[in-house]
């Protein structure tokens, strides 16, 4: 029976070219609006780092001023103090630990014509590396004895080994970077964390940086922050030894705890160091020391754009048209044939019979319009990608993975049905043979 | 008029009616909302920055050699670029408005640690900045040359005097109604700043801040890597001198480099990237609903039209005028449309209200609801012309024909 309602349906959609085309087209088109715009929020509420969720964690504790919380409602500073960087990093409570900021070097490549130029770079400890599971094309992360010993040792990404060594393995060869030279330890294999979690104070959606160097280096040194730099106090008098032991805020700090034990074992150091601190002096607000996994992390910062969930509930709406036209246009088709069901239901043909035929016909116009509707999703998302092309990071939030196909062709098939629910009720509500006398 | 029996019949046979009703409904609802933001965005990005931003590029050095005497090197520059033939006037920043990436500080009315009574952008400046700038200074003066301080890059010295915004100047001082110079106010806790001038207008570098307005020029340069120029060229010269500066800056000391060399254009451009983009999709959007909306209604009536063939046969064979039967298509879609945009209207203010409440969106303009009704309105009137005018050729003789 299903195939013979296969076959009637294709007739009936062949039957009405136009009205059916219609049909598709605005299932399509709703579905293209509604899917660009998911599969976009998809994208940039992600957590790259979903696998280790439940061992990573944003270290927070509150240096912040006594007379107002950082920010409301009593949530602590987002960054860290150098002063409480470094003593939690010393103390290596953590299996893992990073602290880490966001600098930029100037690249001397060798050549007498080679014009020196900037690259955005990460100041980190090694053990950034495992952490976030960035993949190495080449060599290995420095160790955590570079770190302490201030070494001026380099990560590369891959595009920039490319562009400087010709994407030869450079490990070992040696780079020069504002006037000083640096030895190559690894480079990167492709990596673009989407949203970039270990760093959302900047901006949550730009390119990994091109080079990683050690975090003692780069802060003890003065290199340039391109991050935010906060404070509630000034800084005082005396040059950068008294920046580094300011109030300021500047560095992120990220851990991994391998189970609950360690956790509380860290929440419990964490309380410790506070109390220490506030016997001191520092820390004058109430105990507020955080950790939150990525994804704790990734929604207290509401990384999402406004934007994006405003054109989401616009997007669910239009939906909401292209279905009510569709039912529209089904319930025109459906009581246009009102002679045929009647004279069916005449002939014996029972409610069940009639409805099991309209809804795969829907089903048919709906699967019809979740296909052409991953086409618009597609054409949606260049669109998206044209109007934002000045954005050089935009590439990366119009990807469409498999999921989301299959999101859109389910989409547009649920619609289809819904669609069909009440021209359906209603043809199989026509009285047998009313329709046959002469009107 | 047949309103009435019109109305009635249309009662006989709901389900397509409501549905169209229903259509145009939620077509105002995003309709409305829509326009609301491109309304709210575009006015967003009309706001002007305070310069002459038509005849402003902006450059950077970035200097990456230790010992480098920073002043010195920032002397020579603005020398340099000075002397060119065509520029207006230069100067050194840290920032400029619609950089998004800038310096914000807490200012008080009293001195000492505690809450700030208001925040500002800081820009570094130098006496010739208020001209580069283009600023409009409503009373005061300008920094005198010995005014400008050179210090280290995380000094906490402040100068004791500063030219403010007037938006700067009303939030600290919202009671004076005379003159804002002489006031004091207090940075960096218990730094006390004179204003010796008023400027109408200088927007911070962030253009989705709160308080854009409010902004300070600080008579002091930083010994910092970084350093901005603002280059201020005769009209209609920017274009031609922009890479002529460049490479003159760029030959004239190797141990640094030139980069972000941009029109303020361009700079305006990429700060309300997400806005125009907005503007274009939403506006797309319209125009696909409003045509898939118009779309359907032809549908629909077409098929109305061709169901009801035989009855329209006999209105005309009793004597009904074309033209009557064209007004009862053209009166049913008028009614169907009337009950959707009052649907509509409703619909829209209560997702206005949640967008606002949500998004922190301005609340719409109260003409964009008539207007966008009118619209609907004359969408279906088009809409339905073609097959009201189908249904007023229906010949008398389709009466005579039992099916």
């Amino acid at each position: 029976m299903f195939r013979y309602y296969l076959k009637l349906g294709a007739l009936s959609i062949r039957a009405n070219p136009a009205l059916s085309a219609l049909m598709v087209l605005a299932i399509a088109i709703g579905i293209g609006a509604c899917m660009t715009i998911v599969t976009v929020r998809h994208v940039m509420s992600d957590n790259p780092i979903e696998h280790k969720n439940d061992v990573l964690y944003h270290v927070q504790v509150d240096s912040w001023s006594p007379a107002e919380p950082y920010q409301e409602p009593d949530k602590p500073p987002e960054q860290m103090t150098y002063l409480d960087a470094k003593a939690l990093y010393d103390a290596g409570k953590a299996y893992r630990q990073v602290t880490s900021f966001k600098t930029s070097r100037v690249v001397q490549p060798d050549g007498d014509d080679a014009r020196p130029f900037q690259l955005d770079a990460r100041a980190t400890t090694s053990d950034f590396f495992p952490m976030f599971d960035v993949p190495f094309l080449y060599g290995a992360p420095w160790d955590r004895a570079s770190d302490d010993a201030e070494e001026r040792v380099t990560v590369l990404s891959r595009e920039i080994n490319e562009q400087l060594f010709g994407g030869e393995d450079s490990t070992g060869r040696m780079l020069t970077l504002n006037g000083e030279e640096y030895r190559v330890s690894g480079v990167l294999d492709e990596w673009t964390p989407v949203p970039k979690v270990y760093d959302l104070n900047n901006n949550p959606y730009e390119a990994p940086e091109a080079l990683y160097l050690p975090f003692s280096l780069a802060a003890t040194n003065g290199f340039s922050r391109s991050g935010n730099t906060s404070c509630w106090k000034p800084v005082a008098d005396g040059g950068f030894e008294e920046f580094l032991a300011s109030e300021c805020i500047w560095i992120q700090m990220w851990i991994e705890l391998r189970d609950k034990s360690e956790k509380d074992g860290y929440l419990q150091f964490l309380d410790a160091y506070a109390a220490e601190q506030k016997a001191l002096g520092r820390f004058q607000r109430p105990l507020n020391n955080r950790l939150n996994t990525p994804s704790e992390w990734l929604a207290d910062r509401e990384v999402v754009d406004d934007n994006v969930s405003v054109l989401l509930s616009i997007a669910g709406l239009f939906l909401v048209v292209c279905l009510l036209n569709t039912i529209g246009l089904l319930l025109a088709k459906i009581m246009r044939r009102a002679k045929d069901i009647s004279l069916r239901r005449a002939l014996g043909a029972s409610k069940t019979t009639l409805f099991a035929q309209y809804i795969i016909e829907a089903g048919m116009i709906g699967a019809a319009g979740g296909m052409l509707g991953v086409g618009a999703t597609w054409l949606g998302l260049r669109g998206i990608e044209n109007l934002w092309s000045d954005y050089d990071f935009i590439q990366y939030l119009v990807r469409m993975d498999w999921t989301m196909v299959l999101l859109a062709v389910v989409l547009a098939v649920m619609s289809a049905f819904a669609a069909a629910l009440y021209p359906t009720w209603r043809a199989c509500n026509i009285t047998p043979a009313s329709q046959l006398r002469i009107q | 008029m047949e309103i009435g029996p019109i109305w009635r019949s249309m009662l006989r046979n709901k389900g397509g009616f409501i549905l169209i009703a229903a259509q145009i409904a939620v077509t105002m609802t995003i309709m409305v909302n829509a326009v609301a933001i491109i309304q709210e965005r575009s006015v967003d990005m009309a706001r002007p920055s305070g310069l002459d931003e038509a005849n402003t590029f902006a450059l950077a050095s970035v200097s990456f050699v230790d010992g480098m005497d920073k002043k010195r090197l920032i002397d020579e520059d603005l020398e340099l670029i000075r002397s060119t033939a065509g520029v207006l006037s230069a100067t050194s920043s840290n920032s400029f408005p619609l950089r998004r990436g800038g310096w914000s500080e807490g200012v008080s009315l009293e001195p000492g640690e505690g809450v700030s009574d208001s925040s500002t952008a800081l820009y570094f400046s130098d006496e010739h900045t208020m001209e580069t700038f283009a600023l409009e200074l409503i009373e005061g003066n300008n920094f005198a040359p010995n005014q400008v301080d050179w210090v280290v890059r995380e000094s906490s010295e402040w100068p004791s005097v500063a030219v403010v915004t007037e938006a700067l100047a009303k939030d600290l001082f919202p009671d004076e109604d005379g003159s804002y110079l002489g006031n004091t106010f207090y940075i960096g806790n218990d730094n006390p700043v004179n204003i010796i001038g008023v400027v109408e207008r200088l927007q911070a570098p962030w253009p989705s801040w709160s308080g854009l307005e409010r902004s300070m020029l600080v008579p002091q340069r930083r010994d910092d890597d970084f350093v901005r120029y603002i280059v201020r060229t005769e009209p209609g010269l920017r274009d031609e001198l922009m890479p002529q500066i460049e490479e003159l800056l760029a030959q004239s000391n190797p141990d640094r480099i030139i980069q972000s060399v941009r029109t303020m254009d361009d700079v305006r451009k990429m700060a309300y990237l997400g806005e125009a983009a907005m503007i274009k999709l939403l506006s797309f959007v319209v125009a696909l609903l409003t045509a898939i909306t118009g779309l359907g209604i032809v549908g629909l009536a077409s098929f109305n039209v061709s169901r009801r063939t035989r009855q329209i046969g006999i209105r005309r064979a009793l004597g009904a005028t074309r033209a009557s039967i064209m007004r009862h298509f053209m009166v049913e879609n008028f009614l169907v449309s009337t009950v959707g945009v009052v649907m509509g209207g409703i619909l829209a203010v209560a997702l206005n209200v949640l967008l606002v409440q949500a998004f922190a969106l301005q609340p719409m303009a109260w003409y964009v609801i008539p207007s966008a009704m009118v619209l609907l309105w004359l969408v279906g009137q088009v809409a339905v012309a073609g097959p009201a005018r189908k249904a007023s050729n229906v010949t008398p003789a389709i009466a005579t024909r039992s099916n």
